[in-house]
């Protein structure tokens, strides 16, 4: 019955062309990020001469954040630390295992993470734990003594 | 293989039903003239459930609150991939369904199909037109924007015109007063989670219905073998789809829904017109003026929908061809030229949109934060033709640098030698000089230093009557008293926000005779030319708020 074929190719291809034309921008819509806007630029987080080398100590400041369709300024952490080249490292103040907030035990000169036990050294390294990866870092810069913060990213692999 | 495949469909079907449920209801039995004219309801279906789907999607990315449901949307329109598309379905397919479900009901119609013992069957269709309706008018605020906010105030107000139940209706819409937090409430809470439920239930109803008395036959179709729904009917049906589908894939790629204004109650300069399905309506208030509006606002609707669904009572006459229905193509033909004459005349009838309200805020907008000289430079870029030489945003390979690197590089008074004398600035440099007063080249150069790679598009997205505009605004120094953007002078008022104090007549007037319009003001009297007027009131009606 080739008249009954061809009907029924027909709605298959049809319906199949519909489905397909709705699903891939119905993907793209829901799983592309949006077009980004620009990074917010760099905020000052504090003065550097309360930076003693090997002595991290955690500053706060206000960054702004691309929120959907806003712009949020939030109060946001760091934890600083003057390395011994004298260069700046700020970390973001959570583990990289599950999001804890950490805290830099003097005793034993590392970061303990207190849910799961990871704990990191001065540089952001994992040195023990489940810890996935070393701290993520803020871009930092120093202006007129000013600490200055940029972008929080993951550190990188080969430095890290 | 298949074997194993066809008594799992067995198993499954003996203890669910649905393959023995789906068989039966694709290989219904339908009367031999069945056929290209019944296609519209399954598209009109089709239609609704593509509404469904992109509906859900847009709230995914919506927040239903004004100013944040305008920004959500600005931001889906502008930053979410796909997300112009998607609105541009949802937008589209809701004229869509109007025309395809007032199609499906002159097919009906012009069949007779309503009659005996039909009755129900139309009545609940009539119902279901009067829910498109429903979505059409309460979706029309979602984006509020200016077009959304003054089409419901019109829209409302018309609701609280009905007599005595006028101010329930207004409470119902909680339009009493101003339109705001809570009228956008209801709308939202109408429009997605009132309609869609009771849609299903009734187009469930609907589809029943017609299954429970069969597809209407034709008179001789009892003479004839009948024919299968499954696959011929369903194959012409999915035909139409497909075209349907197409002919909206292809406006929401190709036709840009605008995106206007946050919704301004202030703006005394906006002409309200509502969505093109409800014009005549519209064009019929302005028929039954006075005390008699009541008529066009309330009466003839009601009249009108309770002829349609009394339509299966008052025709109870017998069945008869098509082409013998000569009273019922005649009914038809009268009510598309009344509904093609109103909206004609209405669209004839009302004056154009004015350039300040017409800009598409889901595009770019950053020329509208320029100050003036920035934006007045625009003007004088364009008209010493720069671009024919060089680029901003643009790739295209140009004989003269990119002006992004080069206003970078260069300060205020490189740039001003630069366009008086090219050569002494740049020894070697093939530019001819710009010949302009020192004025105009002092906005050319504020233009220059004013690019960023992040605004530079603002070179070509200024419209002209704001680049004109602000090149008038500088010339007529009009800076020296008023700051616009944050600069100027402090003795007349600032401009921003004019749009909100003032009609652009107001304006207009002003300009010609401020004594009279403001009497006691220092200003004094333009006399622009008419072009120059209208751009000079556009820019100004265009400034941000703030």
């Amino acid at each position: 019955m080739p008249r009954r074929a061809f009907h029924l190719a027909a709605i298959y291809i049809l319906g199949a062309l519909i489905s397909v034309a709705l699903a891939i921008p119905t993907l793209i819509y829901l799983l592309l990020p949006p077009k980004t806007r620009k990074d917010t630029g760099w905020v000052d987080a504090g003065d550097i001469s309360q930076l003693a080398p090997g002595a991290p100590i955690e500053l706060s400041f206000q960054q702004s954040r691309v929120d959907g369709w806003r712009v949020v300024t939030e109060k946001k952490t760091a934890w600083v630390v003057k390395q011994s080249d004298n260069q700046i490292v700020a970390f973001g103040p959570q583990c990289t295992h599950l999001g804890c907030a950490y805290h830099w035990d003097e005793g034993v000169k590392q970061f303990a993470c207190p849910c799961h036990a990871s704990f990191f050294a001065l540089d952001g390294k994992v040195l023990s734990g489940p810890a996935p990866r070393p701290l993520d870092r803020y871009a930092t810069r120093v202006q007129d003594n000013r600490v200055q913060l940029g972008a929080l990213r993951p550190a990188d692999q080969r430095n890290g | 293989m298949k074997k194993r495949f066809e008594e799992f469909i067995e198993a499954f079907d003996h203890r669910t039903g649905l393959h023995t449920g789906l068989r039966k209801f694709l290989y219904e039995e339908i009367p031999a003239s069945s056929g290209w004219h019944q296609v519209f309801g399954s598209v009109a279906l089709f239609l609704i459930l593509i509404q469904f789907f992109t509906g859900i999607m847009l709230a995914f990315k919506y927040a239903p609150t004004p100013g944040e449901a305008y920004n959500s949307l600005r931001y889906i329109l502008t930053e979410v991939t796909a997300g112009r598309l998607m609105r541009g379905l949802h937008h589209w397919g809701a004229s869509m369904i109007i025309v395809i479900v007032v199609l499906h009901m002159v097919q009906v119609f012009l069949w007779g199909a309503y009659k005996k013992p039909r009755e129900g069957t139309w009545i609940v269709g009539v119902i279901l037109l009067l829910l498109t309706l429903a979505y059409g008018l309460t979706g029309y605020l979602l984006p509020w924007d200016n077009r959304a906010y003054w089409g419901t105030v019109v829209s409302t107000q018309i609701g609280a015109t009905v007599p005595l139940a006028g101010p329930y209706v207004s409470r119902l819409l909680a339009s009493a007063g101003d339109i705001g937090v809570v009228t956008f409430a209801r709308f939202y809470g109408v429009h997605v989670l009132l309609l869609p439920p009771a849609t299903m239930l009734l187009i469930g109803l609907h589809v029943f219905l017609v299954r429970r008395h069969g597809v209407a036959p034709a008179p001789g179709d009892e003479l004839k073998p009948k024919k299968s729904f499954y696959p011929e009917q369903v194959f012409k049906d999915t035909v139409a789809v497909f075209i349907a589908f197409a002919i909206l894939f292809t406006m929401a790629l190709m036709v840009r829904v605008p995106l206007e204004r946050l919704a301004d109650p202030t703006d005394t300069s906006y002409i309200p017109r509502p969505e093109w399905y409800f014009l005549f309506l519209f064009q019929m208030l302005k028929v039954f003026e006075g005390p008699l509006e009541v008529v066009g606002t309330v009466i003839l609707p009601t009249v009108a929908i309770l002829a349609l669904i009394l339509t299966p009572f008052i025709d109870r006459s017998k069945v008869v061809r098509v082409r013998q229905r000569t009273l019922a193509a005649g009914i038809v033909l009268l009510a598309a030229l009344g509904w093609g004459g109103l909206t004609g005349a209405a669209i004839k009838g009302t004056p154009p949109q004015t350039a300040a309200s017409s800009i598409d805020f889901s595009g770019p907008t950053q020329w509208m934060g320029l100050k003036p000289a920035e934006l007045s430079g625009i003007h004088y870029y364009r008209e010493e033709k720069c671009a024919a030489c060089h680029n901003v945003t643009g790739s295209e390979p140009k004989a003269g640098p990119n002006l992004l690197d080069t206003a970078k590089r260069h300060d205020q008074a490189w740039l001003l030698l630069h366009f008086k004398a090219p050569q002494s600035a740049t020894p070697g440099s093939a530019m001819t000089p710009v010949n302009l007063t020192g004025l105009q080249l002092a906005d050319l150069a504020a233009t220059m230093k004013a690019l960023t790679p992040d605004n530079g598009d603002v070179i070509d997205t200024a419209p002209a009557f704001a680049a004109d505009g602000a090149a008038l605004y500088q010339k007529s120094f009009c800076g020296a008293c008023h700051a616009v953007n944050g600069v100027g002078g402090k003795v007349g008022p600032v401009l921003n926000g004019l749009a909100s104090r003032r009609t652009e007549a107001w304006t207009i007037s002003h300009f010609v005779d401020p004594q009279k319009m403001s009497p006691g003001t220092v200003m004094m009297p333009y006399k622009f030319s008419q072009v120059d007027m209208q751009n000079m009131v556009s820019y100004l009606f265009t400034l941000p708020d703030k």
